[in-house]
């Protein structure tokens, strides 16, 4: 049982003031990050990670993870009292929440929807603890070959998983290991892609891209709408939330399923937003109280909840273990620790045993904090919600303009933020897929390199990537996943055909 | 290629339009792409692939499927629906033309001025406030901005004339 002792020793870490300190400062930035539109937890963790820069990595991590956990909470309070999700995983707890905060609800809406989070977060980093060191042991066999296997089926998943119309996926994601190419080419150390322009020696950075395609861009999607905040007060006192708490243990299957399919869908990269709708979907035709969904049931906001943080917070296992973030904000913390001289994957576990327990240690006592918070303050949260949108705008534009400069203090990347922004309204509207993308950003580098070692060592034979058992089953899960659609309406028509005769 | 859609008498660029002129940028964008990875040589030399070897791919795929994404553009009805109302597109112009003079002015007058002067002219222009509620958030904001990131965090921002002559 080395692993207790381990997560006991990353208890005492976490447990220094300091850390606790910054613990707090991470839920309610992440918590106003998640409240605010053009905020999400993505761009918020990369606008603030040039100030954790000077920190050790492990109070780095603990600050950054935090503003995660906290902008998941946050998501929720703008769904039930405003019915706007402040992120794309809390569209489904709008569907139920809205109303319940529409009859005078709020509180126990709110109360149901924190709770849910918590134990969804808490559900996923069990599984962290169990399975992390689990895979990373495991993962330490890989060679090149199984390492871009494991890239392979991360981005199979997406183009076979995401909603959106598959060759879209794939230009955009091509489009990202195509910006990443950019630059430098630190196997040949040779130029490419830059055609003489100085600025481009560097390459892309991705943490320009995040800021711009997600933070400028969310902004000029929220200007289009012309948004205008109406929101419903919430009362919450410890009556309402204990007689909440008494209510929820009856939902304890619908939790407990959430908890699962969250899981899952935040290892393989399909992410929270597929997590929380599938799980809604699931609880509305399984619920005996189906029928009331849509009108305010709470157990339709324990379902789209648990899922959606199970999700998010389990979106960080294979970027542990593997080096392969399961989501876009998953992806900048990756890249945080890449700036801090880290290297993402199985070596964590071995090299840096006090960060990475540190940091599951900070993910338990994170989520109970930023419990604690967000029940006792969720009126000063809402209150932010309603300064109007031409004063808070401008202001969130200049933070992503001095979080994209700070990055690598060029003002060119401020301009190229710009550009990213535009880029991503674009995309956006015409229902192009960012988290690929800048997935393929962050991971081209990597994904080449693993690619061109391999077929180093086959010289140019395609046939490495079949060469064992190992890799051959990585590849064939990546091809399944890539043609899931096709497979699964298949099975359907045999399935119907089946059934018919 | 200039079909308006006149659903419920709003008008604005087709949805059609818009998705054919993104994928045609990106198209462009994956010829140069592949003609940069041609460039450096995308074949094999004595140590392994050379350097685009693996841009040229991305590349190539990036224009297939752009190529299929035009089809699919052009198959759906011109009139399915609009990209966005004028009335929307000048809405969302109106950000991005103070921003992008914001983001060119940043490196000549610095990031304190600039900002606090876009937070103003967004507060007069779009929101309708008075100039002084405007100067009165925006210094403050600023200042604070200064006081956590460069004292603070030791994280320094572009200065111009103005910082220089307050003596930073």
């Amino acid at each position: 049982m080395e692993e207790i002792g381990n997560l006991f020793h990353g208890f005492s870490i976490v447990l220094q003031p300091y850390n606790i300190l910054l613990m707090v400062i991470g839920i309610v930035l992440g918590v106003i990050i998640g409240v605010l539109p053009g905020l999400g937890g993505a761009n918020g963790v990369a606008i603030l990670l040039p100030l954790t820069f000077s920190m050790s990595p492990t109070s780095a991590i603990i600050m950054l993870s935090c503003i995660y956990w906290g902008a998941l909470f946050g998501g929720a309070i703008t769904s039930v009292l405003f019915n706007i999700p402040g992120e794309p995983w809390s569209v489904a707890t709008t569907f139920d929440g809205h109303p319940m905060a529409q009859q005078g609800k709020a509180g126990e809406a709110l109360t149901a929807a924190f709770t849910s989070s918590f134990v969804g977060a808490f559900f996923a980093i069990v599984v962290i603890t169990l399975v992390a060191p689990l895979v990373a042991n495991f993962a330490l066999r890989f060679g090149p070959a199984e390492k871009f296997g494991v890239y392979f089926l991360a981005f199979c998943s997406f183009v076979g998983m995401s909603k959106e119309p598959p060759m879209k996926t794939v230009a955009a994601m091509m489009i990202g290991f195509a910006l990443a190419a950019v630059g430098l080419d630190e196997m040949t150390g040779q130029l490419r892609l830059t055609f003489g322009f100085t600025h481009l020696l560097t390459g892309f950075d991705f943490l320009i891209a995040v800021i711009g395609l997600f933070g400028i861009g969310e902004i000029l999607l929220t200007m289009e709408e012309g948004l205008h905040f109406k929101g419903r007060a919430a009362v919450i006192n410890p009556r309402i939330v204990l007689q909440t708490w008494k209510e929820l243990p009856k939902y304890w299957i619908t939790s407990l399923r959430s908890s699962v399919i969250g899981c899952w869908m935040g290892i393989t990269p399909a992410g929270a937003t597929p997590a929380s709708f599938m799980s809604y979907g699931i609880a509305k035709r399984l619920s005996k109280n189906g029928r009331n969904f849509g009108k305010g049931e709470i157990e339709g906001v324990v379902a789209p909840e648990t899922a959606a943080h199970a999700a998010g917070t389990s979106a960080l296992l294979p970027m542990l273990s593997l080096g392969v973030p399961g989501s876009p904000t998953a992806a900048v913390l990756l890249g945080g620790l890449l700036i801090w001289g880290l290297q993402p994957g199985p070596m964590l576990f071995v090299e840096n045993k006090e960060f990475i327990w540190g940091l599951i240690a900070s993910m338990y006592l994170g989520n109970v904090v930023g419990l604690i918070i967000v029940l006792t303050c969720v009126p000063i949260f809402a209150a932010i919600l309603r300064i109007p949108f031409p004063i808070i705008a401008p202001i969130i534009l200049v933070f992503c303009a001095i979080g994209a400069y700070s990055v690598n203090n060029s003002s060119f990347d401020v301009m190229m933020m710009m550009v990213f922004g535009v880029l991503g309204y674009l995309l956006k509207k015409c229902n192009y897929p960012l988290a690929p993308l800048v997935l393929a950003i962050v991971l081209g580098d990597k994904a080449e390199e693993a690619f061109r070692q391999s077929l180093l060592a086959s010289q140019g034979s395609l046939a490495i990537f079949w060469s064992n058992g190992l890799v051959s089953t990585i590849m064939a899960l990546g091809l399944i996943a890539l043609f899931w659609p096709l497979i699964s309406e298949a099975w359907n028509r045999v399935r119907s055909l089946a059934t018919a005769a | 290629m200039n079909e308006k859609s006149e659903a419920a008498g709003a008008t604005g660029p087709s949805h059609r339009m818009a998705e054919v002129g993104l994928t045609v940028l990106m198209i462009v964008f994956a010829l140069i792409v592949i003609g940069g990875s041609l460039q450096v040589g995308i074949g094999w030399a004595s140590d392994g692939p050379r350097a685009g070897f693996f841009p040229f791919y991305c590349g190539l795929f990036v224009f297939a499927a752009s190529i299929f994404n035009l089809f699919a553009a052009f198959s759906v009805d011109a009139r399915a629906g609009l990209f966005a109302e004028w009335g929307q597109l000048r809405q969302v112009l109106s950000v991005v033309v103070p921003s992008a003079i914001y983001v060119a002015i940043v490196p000549w007058v610095g990031m304190y001025l600039a900002s606090a002067l876009l937070i103003v002219v967004f507060m007069v222009w779009i929101g309708r406030y008075s100039l002084i509620l405007a100067l009165a958030i925006a210094v403050p904001v600023m200042i604070a901005t200064f006081v956590v990131f460069e004292r603070w965090f030791l994280v320094p921002l572009p200065k111009g004339p103005v910082e220089a002559y307050l003596g930073y």
